[in-house]
């Protein structure tokens, strides 16, 4: 490797500085990212979804049917677009666009690789990078919203507007789940720009195990598990896929926001959708599973963080997070609305709150002396046990016997059977088996006219 | 530091500062003037949506990322969602009707609200005339969000904290209006139902049917209970119980 390689973590200088075509290079190798993650996307899930319930899936058109999302694109798009009358044209005609314009968007600051060498020009592998680029991929997904809303308004219809309120009510809870899972990650990385949260979480702390030293992974994923947890939960809903996936319910609402689509403005929706979960599952990769760096037991080669190859690792935990979604697809059940809602304001939100404030206090006596420490952990520990061990008991008081509540009714109440009432054979049943006639079945018996 | 900061600095515009000013501004004009003249609600909030991402876009432009994509999330994402979403519960087809209701309402709208603009442009100038500039450099000396940071959380604040006081309140104050508990004890669950069913004084069984055991088939016949005795309880209470007469109830010659 040459000296210049020296240099692997972007910084946000490096940004800004790429000649016109390198920057037109990288847009459309992130919009071409997108295009075909889509089309092995849905290949990937149909197989995979097959495979999980024991059936082949897409295998005919091309090699193990890898083309079947090209055929069915090109199908697609000789379909009669059906204009409903009662749609508001204009508005009708933009939602997909926006779904997909804010997919796609939302790709252009997540850091593929390091700084690499493209003709000559040492450039990171990332069309750009911003102080607040994780608030650029918030706002891209907030924006995607409207894309299903007016989608789903503008075809007067009223399965698709419900779709599209469901939707608009689900990404909004869902937002603030997400948001305040990635506060963690500013608050421990100390920037908002991806390739700055890479770089952080490069240097985890050095284990040594058996004499062998083996540096921890510093990922997030690990360091904050809840905020982890909490996030991909809320990226699930946010993406509206299974077991999240009501805006589209079609047990529901037949294919909710997108009933009244057809043709190139139903495959753009399918491809926005699609385009969003990867999106989403390389934002997750580069907030909490370190990015492109690659973990462990690939470190010990010591090239492994540099030139082209952390595009391999990152694509590698896409590949394994979209994996999850599908799998998630394939074995829950969808969740009933307001189970969902629940979830979102009563479960993921206070959970995350909690978890931010101890983070916040355990990162404000990082620098105090031990006893110090042990003082400020220890009192809101023991504030904590005494609390739950004499919390009041919320068990419910012990149900009284049936035979206690048929004691306590009052004088004159409806009589009741005796409780031990043992009901004799009726003597008309064993007469009428007797009387029944024999079954008497002979071949050709339908044919006789009635 | 980075590009929009470098845009922005040293108080020249920079030509791709200029282009996306020029693109974006007559756009926010639009949206603005398309959000009064639009006849729909929705399209009126989809034309405001317009200029609010333009105005995210501008603050980018003027090295305020931060607010810039704060504007984009909160108010274009979230409140005009909310807005959004109670129009589109309020009907597709109600557009606004053009009468004047109040004679004159238009043009003093318009008076007034160009006296507004004014107020409001002269106060402004009033007051930013006297205040002296720092310059971008020295406000983002530690970054943007850094600074933002600091100043909100020393400076202001008592305001930001007023700000979200008052709007808990308003939240709090939303859900007590709008949301009716029932007591624990309204509830009725299956047991204490069953209970008051068979509770002393009541009849458990149901309702015998109009007309039964009695001479005719109309809902306004009261039915005969075993004992002979008619019963209210088989005749709606709205109807006027009657028995029928002989003659009524006599053939009436058809069965011949």
């Amino acid at each position: 490797m040459s000296p210049i390689y020296l240099a692997q973590d972007p910084t946000l200088a490096d940004f800004g500085r790429d000649p016109w075509w390198l920057v037109l290079g990288k847009i459309v190798f992130a919009f071409a990212f997108g295009l075909l993650a889509t089309l092995l996307g849905v290949w990937f899930e149909r197989r995979v979804v097959g495979y999980m319930q024991v059936r082949p899936g897409p295998n005919q058109v091309g090699p193990f049917g890898l083309l079947q999302t090209l055929a069915d694109g090109l199908k697609m798009a000789f379909k009669e677009d059906i204009l409903p009358k009662a749609a508001d044209k204009v508005v009708y005609f933009f939602a997909p666009t926006i779904s997909v314009i804010c997919a796609v968007t939302a790709l252009s600051v997540v850091p593929f690789g390091p700084m690499v060498s493209i003709f000559g020009h040492h450039t990171p592998l990332q069309v750009t990078d911003v102080p607040v680029a994780v608030l650029l991929l918030l706002a891209c997904s907030s924006m995607g919203v409207y894309g299903i809303v007016l989608g789903g308004w503008a075809s007067g219809s009223t399965y698709p507007l419900l779709g599209g309120l469901r939707s608009s009510a689900q990404m909004i809870s869902y937002e603030v789940a997400m948001g305040l899972s990635i506060v963690a990650v500013f608050m421990t990385a100390g920037t908002m720009s991806t390739s700055g949260i890479v770089a952080a979480q490069g240097d985890g702390t050095q284990l040594t195990v058996f004499g062998q030293t083996i540096p921890a992974p510093g990922w997030y994923a690990i360091l904050l598990l809840p905020s982890f947890i909490i996030f991909f939960i809320a990226t699930v809903g946010e993406t509206n896929r299974a077991p999240f996936d009501l805006p589209e319910a079609e047990s529901e609402l037949v294919a909710g926001f997108m009933t009244e689509y057809s043709s190139l403005k139903f495959a753009l929706f399918m491809l926005s959708e699609y385009v969003a979960m990867v999106t989403m599952s390389a934002v997750t990769t580069t907030l909490f599973l370190g990015g492109w760096r690659a973990p462990w037991p690939i470190t010990i080669w010591e090239g492994a963080n540099s030139g082209w190859w952390p595009m391999l690792w990152f694509f590698g935990k896409v590949i394994a997070l979209v994996f999850v979604f599908v799998w998630l697809r394939g074995t829950l059940p969808r969740l009933r609305y307001d189970q969902f809602m629940r979830l979102g304001w009563k479960v993921l939100l206070p959970i995350n709150l909690v978890w931010i404030l101890v983070l916040s206090g355990l990162r404000s006596i990082e620098d105090w002396d031990t006893r110090g420490k042990v003082i400020a952990v220890g009192i809101p520990a023991g504030i904590l046990l005494l609390a739950t061990i004499f919390w009041p008991s919320r068990r419910p008081k012990p149900k009284p016997t049936t035979q206690e509540q048929v004691d306590n009714r009052p004088h004159g109440s409806f009589p009741l059977p005796p409780m031990d009432l043992q009901v004799p054979p009726s003597p008309r049943i064993t007469r009428v088996v007797a009387e029944r006639e024999p079954a008497n079945i002979v071949a050709g018996s339908d044919s006789r006219e009635v | 530091m980075t590009t929009s900061t470098v845009l922005a600095a040293a108080g020249s515009v920079s030509t791709g500062e200029a282009v996306t000013f020029w693109i974006l501004a007559p756009l926010a004009l639009i949206g603005g003037i398309g959000m009064v003249a639009a006849r729909n609600a929705v399209h009126s909030a989809l034309w405001l949506v317009l200029t609010m991402l333009c105005l995210g876009v501008f603050y980018v432009l003027q090295a305020g990322p931060f607010i810039g994509m704060v504007q984009i999330i909160v108010y274009t994402g979230a409140i005009m969602m909310l807005f959004l979403f109670v129009l589109m519960l309020v009907g597709r087809d109600s557009t606004d009707s053009l009468i004047e209701t109040l004679r004159g309402q238009r043009v003093a709208a318009i008076v007034l609200g160009l006296g507004f603009a004014g107020l409001v442009g002269t106060g402004l100038y009033q007051a930013l005339d006297r205040t002296s500039t720092a310059g971008l450099e020295q406000v983002n000396a530690e970054g943007n969000v850094q600074g933002i940071a600091r100043l909100l959380f020393t400076k202001y604040v008592f305001a930001f904290e007023l700000t979200s006081a008052l709007l808990i309140t308003a939240a709090v104050g939303a859900m007590v209006l709008a949301h009716v508990e029932r007591r624990k004890q309204d509830k009725i669950d299956q047991v204490s139902t069953m209970k008051a069913r068979f509770a002393p004084g009541n009849y458990p069984g149901p309702k015998p049917g109009p007309g039964v055991f009695a001479t005719s088939s109309s809902v306004a016949t009261p039915a005969r209970l075993p004992d002979g005795r008619l019963t209210d309880r088989s005749t709606p209470a709205i109807l006027p119980q009657r028995e029928l007469t002989a003659e009524e109830t006599s053939l009436k010659g058809t069965d011949k």
